[in-house]
C-alpha cells in the first residue's frame, strides 16, 4: 500500500494537538474549581479556545483524514498511484492550522471554536480555519481521483466497505463545511475592514449548519473502526455490508438538516422551524439503533464460534486482553450515556434548564471526549505498528491508558453533567460570583470535574509514553490489513446504496425543506449588522 | 436485501420509540402549550438608548399585576443590576445586547437565552420561593465574562 507516511503525518499533528489541548484542558478543570488564577499567557478563555479548536478540529480531522486515507487506499489496492494530492492537502491543512493556532497563542483570537460574530478575531485566525477546511476537501478529492484510478481495473464493481464508509463520511463533511466556508465570506471581509458589520443570526446560521454534522464527521470516523476493524479483532466477519451502506446514508441524511437543534434559545428563528428541525433530529434514533445491534451481534458471533453462549460467558469470551478491544468496547459504553443525554438536549423543553449550561460541556465530552476521541487513541495502537511496521512498545500500558480514560471522562463528565443541572454556567472562568450562595453549591462538582481531568491527564501521558516508544522501537511486525472482511455468503447490498450522486441530491433536498423557512423568514426581517468588537 | 428477522423486529423497537418520541413532542408543544422558544422581534443595537422602553431598563408592573422587565446587556454587566419583586409574581423578561453575543440565565429556572444585538430575547418566569436569584452571563462575551452578572430579590 502507498501513502504509509501520508497516513502517519495526519496521526503526527493530530497527537500533537491533543496533547497540547489536554493540557490546557487540565488548567481549565483548575480554574473552575478556584484551584489556580489563569492570567498572562495562559488567559483562560485563550486555552478554552485552544482547547476547543485543537481538540474538536484538530484532532478529530487530522485524524479522520489518516484513518480515512488509510481505508480508502487499503481496501482498493491501485499499482503506484501517486500520493502528491494527498501531500498537497496535508500541507494545506496543517498550514492552515498553524495560523489559527499562532493567532489563539498569541492572544488574538480569544472568540472560542464556536466564533460567534460579532467577536472579532485577526482575520489570521480565520484564514488560518479557512485552509484547514479546504484542505480537508482536497483529501475528499483525493480519495474520488484514488476510486476513479481503481475502477480502471475492477470496472462496474462497488466501493468496498471501508472505502465506501470513508467516502460517505468525507462527502457529509464536504455538504456541511460549505456552511462554514460561506460563512467565511462574511467574516474575512469584515475582519479585514472591508466591511463594516456583520449579520449576526445569519452567522450563527452557518455555523449550526455545519456544527451538527460535524459530530457526526467525528462519530462517522469512530464508527469506521466500530463497523469495519473490531470484527477483525474478533476474527469475525463485517455483520452485515449491506446494513452498514444503509445506516451510513442513514447518517449522510440526517445530520445536514437538523443544525438549529443547537439555536432553541436564539432568537430570530420562528418556534415552528424550532420544531421541524426537532423531528427531523428525532429520525437518527433509527440508524443509531441499527449500529449498537450490528455491534452487539458481532460479540455474540464471535462467543459462538468459540462455543460460548449466555451473556456472561459471551462477556468473558471477549479479548479484554487486547487494549484496542477493550478502548472501543469501553468507548462504546460512554457513548450509551451520550446517547441518553443527547436526547435531552434535542427536546427544546428540557434544553432550556440545559443549554449552555455544564450539562453541554459533559455531554461532548461523553460523546466526542470519550467514544470518540477514546476509539481513536485505541486503535492507534493498531494503526500506528501497522503503519510503521514497529511493533506496540507496552500493551500493558495501552490497557491502563484506556481504563484510565474511561475512568477520567466518567468521572468528569458526571460532575460536569451535574453541575449543568445545578446551573452551573459553561464557558467562564470562575464560577465563584464573589461569593454567591447559589454559585457555592457547584464548587464541590467542579473539584470532582478537576480530579476526573487529573486522572485524565495520566492516561494522555501513558499515550504519548507509549506511542514514542512504539516509533523507536525495533522489535518488528507484519502489516495485515485491519480491516475484516465482509460475509462470503451474503447476498450483495442493492446498487442502490452506492449511487452517491442520488444520496446527495436527497440529502441537500432535505436541507432546503429545513431551512428554506428561517432563511426565508430572516431575509424579511430587518436586518441590523453589528460592527464588531474585540472584548478581551 | 435480507434482514435477519431480530434485526427487523429491533428496527421496529426503534422506528416505534422514535414515534412515541414524535407524538410526545406534538401533545407537548400543541396540547400543553410548551412551544419552542420564538422570539423574533428586532431592535436597532445602536439606538437601544433612545428606544422606549429600553431607554429605561428596569422592572414595570403591568395592570393584570404582572411584570414586566427589561434588560440590556454589554460588556460586561447587566441593566439594571438588580430587581426585587413579591413572591408569587410573574416576570416576562425582554432582553438585549448593545455589543456582543451574551446569555441570560437564571439558575433553577427556565430562563436561559441567548442575547444578540439586534433582537429582544424573551421568557416569562413565576417566582413561588423567595430568595436570591442569580443571573448569570453564560455565553462567552470577553475578558470580563466570569463578572457579567445580576440579581433578581423576591421576598
Ligand atoms: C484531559 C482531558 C480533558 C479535560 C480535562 C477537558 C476539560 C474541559 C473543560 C473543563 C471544559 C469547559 C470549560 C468551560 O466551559 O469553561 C472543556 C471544554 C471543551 N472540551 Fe474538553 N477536556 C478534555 C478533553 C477533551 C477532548 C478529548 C475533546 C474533544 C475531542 C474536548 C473538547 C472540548 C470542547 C469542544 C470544549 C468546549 C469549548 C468551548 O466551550 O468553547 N475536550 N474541556
Ligand atoms: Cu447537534
Ligand atoms: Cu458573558
Amino acid at each position: 500500500m502507498n501513502g504509509r507516511r501520508l497516513m502517519l503525518a495526519h496521526f503526527y499533528v493530530a497527537f500533537a494537538a491533543f496533547a497540547v489541548g489536554t493540557i490546557f484542558g487540565l488548567l481549565q478543570t483548575l480554574s473552575r474549581a478556584s484551584a489556580i488564577t489563569l492570567g498572562g499567557f495562559f488567559d483562560y478563555y485563550k486555552l478554552l479556545t485552544a482547547h476547543g479548536v485543537l481538540l474538536a478540529i484538530v484532532f478529530t480531522t487530522f485524524f479522520i483524514a489518516g484513518i480515512s486515507t488509510y481505508a480508502v487506499y487499503d481496501s482498493m489496492p491501485v499499482k503506484s498511484r501517486s500520493t502528491n494530492v494527498g501531500w498537497i492537502a496535508w500541507w494545506v491543512m496543517t498550514i492552515g492550522t498553524v495560523m489559527a493556532a499562532v493567532t489563539i497563542l498569541a492572544g488574538n483570537a480569544s472568540v472560542l471554536y464556536t466564533f460567534y460574530a460579532p467577536l472579532k478575531a485577526s482575520p489570521t485566525f480565520y484564514i488560518g480555519a479557512t485552509l484547514l477546511i479546504v484542505g480537508s476537501w482536497i483529501v475528499f478529492f483525493d480519495f474520488l481521483l484514488h476510486a476513479k484510478a481503481w475502477r480502471v481495473t475492477h470496472r462496474g464493481e462497488r466501493l468496498p466497505l471501508p472505502a465506501f464508509m470513508a467516502t460517505v463520511n468525507f462527502l457529509m463533511w464536504f455538504l456541511a463545511t460549505l456552511g462554514v466556508a460561506v460563512e467565511m465570506l462574511y467574516l474575512i471581509p469584515w475582519s479585514l475592514g472591508w466591511t463594516q458589520g456583520v449579520d449576526v443570526a445569519m452567522t450563527r446560521m452557518y455555523f449550526w449548519y455545519f456544527g451538527h454534522p460535524l459530530v457526526y464527521f467525528w462519530i462517522l470516523g469512530a464508527y469506521l473502526a466500530w463497523y469495519g476493524m473490531v470484527p477483525k479483532m474478533l476474527k469475525v466477519p463485517v455483520f452485515s455490508d449491506a446494513l452498514t451502506r444503509v445506516a451510513f446514508i442513514g447518517f449522510l441524511l440526517l445530520s445536514l438538516p437538523v443544525g438549529i437543534h443547537h439555536q432553541f434559545s436564539d432568537p430570530g428563528i420562528a418556534g415552528q422551524w424550532k420544531l421541524l428541525q426537532t423531528f427531523l433530529t428525532l429520525l437518527v434514533v433509527v440508524p443509531s439503533l441499527m449500529t449498537a445491534y450490528a455491534l452487539f451481534a458481532t460479540f455474540e458471533e464471535s462467543a459462538f464460534a468459540k462455543g460460548q453462549r449466555g451473556f456472561v460467558n459471551i462477556v468473558k469470551s471477549l479479548p479484554w486482553n487486547d487494549a484496542s478491544f477493550t478502548g472501543i468496547v469501553l468507548a462504546m459504553i460512554l457513548f450509551i450515556f451520550g446517547g441518553f443525554g443527547g436526547i435531552v438536549n434535542a427536546s427544546y423543553s428540557i434544553d432550556r434548564v440545559v443549554h449552555n449550561t455544564m450539562w453541554v460541556v459533559g455531554h461532548f465530552h461523553i460523546t466526542v471526549g470519550g467514544p470518540v476521541a477514546l476509539t481513536f487513541l485505541a486503535i492507534s495502537y493498531r494503526l500506528i505498528p501497522a503503519l510503521t511496521g514497529r511493533a506496540l512498545w507496552s500493551e500493558n500500558w495501552a490497557k491502563a491508558q484506556v481504563w484510565l480514560w474511561f475512568i477520567g471522562m466518567s468521572v468528569m463528565s458526571l460532575a460536569m453533567h451535574i453541575q449543568g443541572l445545578l446551573g452551573a454556567p459553561r464557558r467562564v472562568s470562575d464560577i465563584a460570583y464573589y461569593g454567591s450562595s447559589e454559585a457555592a453549591a457547584w464548587h464541590p462538582w467542579a473539584l470532582l470535574t478537576a480530579g476526573g481531568g487529573i486522572v485524565l491527564m495520566l492516561s494522555v501521558v501513558a499515550f504519548v509514553v507509549n506511542i514514542i516508544g512504539t516509533l523507536r522501537n525495533d522489535e518488528r511486525v507484519g502489516s495485515e490489513t485491519l480491516f475484516a472482511e465482509t460475509r462470503a455468503n451474503e447476498a450483495p447490498p442493492p446498487m442502490g446504496l452506492d449511487r452517491l450522486k442520488f444520496w446527495t441530491v436527497v440529502a441537500v433536498a432535505l436541507v432546503i425543506i429545513a431551512y428554506a423557512g428561517p432563511v426565508m423568514e430572516h431575509y424579511q426581517q430587518h436586518i441590523y449588522l453589528a460592527p464588531g468588537m474585540r472584548t478581551w | 436485501m435480507h434482514v435477519h428477522r431480530y434485526e427487523r423486529l429491533w428496527i421496529w423497537i426503534g422506528t416505534i420509540t422514535m414515534m412515541v418520541f414524535f407524538a410526545v413532542l406534538l401533545v407537548v408543544s400543541f396540547g400543553q402549550g410548551l412551544a419552542a422558544p420564538n422570539h423574533v422581534q428586532t431592535i436597532d443595537p445602536a439606538k437601544i438608548s433612545s428606544t422606549p422602553p429600553f431607554d429605561h431598563p428596569g422592572l414595570r408592573k403591568l395592570s393584570d399585576g404582572t411584570y414586566e422587565a427589561y434588560y440590556v446587556g454589554q460588556v460586561f454587566s447587566w441593566n439594571p443590576q438588580s430587581i426585587t419583586v413579591p413572591v408569587g409574581s410573574t416576570v416576562h423578561f425582554y432582553v438585549t445586547a448593545s455589543d456582543v453575543v451574551h446569555g441570560f440565565l437564571l439558575p433553577g429556572t427556565d430562563v436561559n437565552l441567548e442575547v444578540m444585538p439586534g433582537w429582544v430575547s424573551t421568557a416569562t418566569q413565576h417566582f413561588d420561593t423567595p430568595g436570591e436569584y442569580l443571573i448569570v452571563c453564560n455565553q462567552y462575551c470577553g475578558a470580563g465574562h466570569q463578572n457579567m452578572f445580576a440579581k433578581v430579590e423576591v421576598k
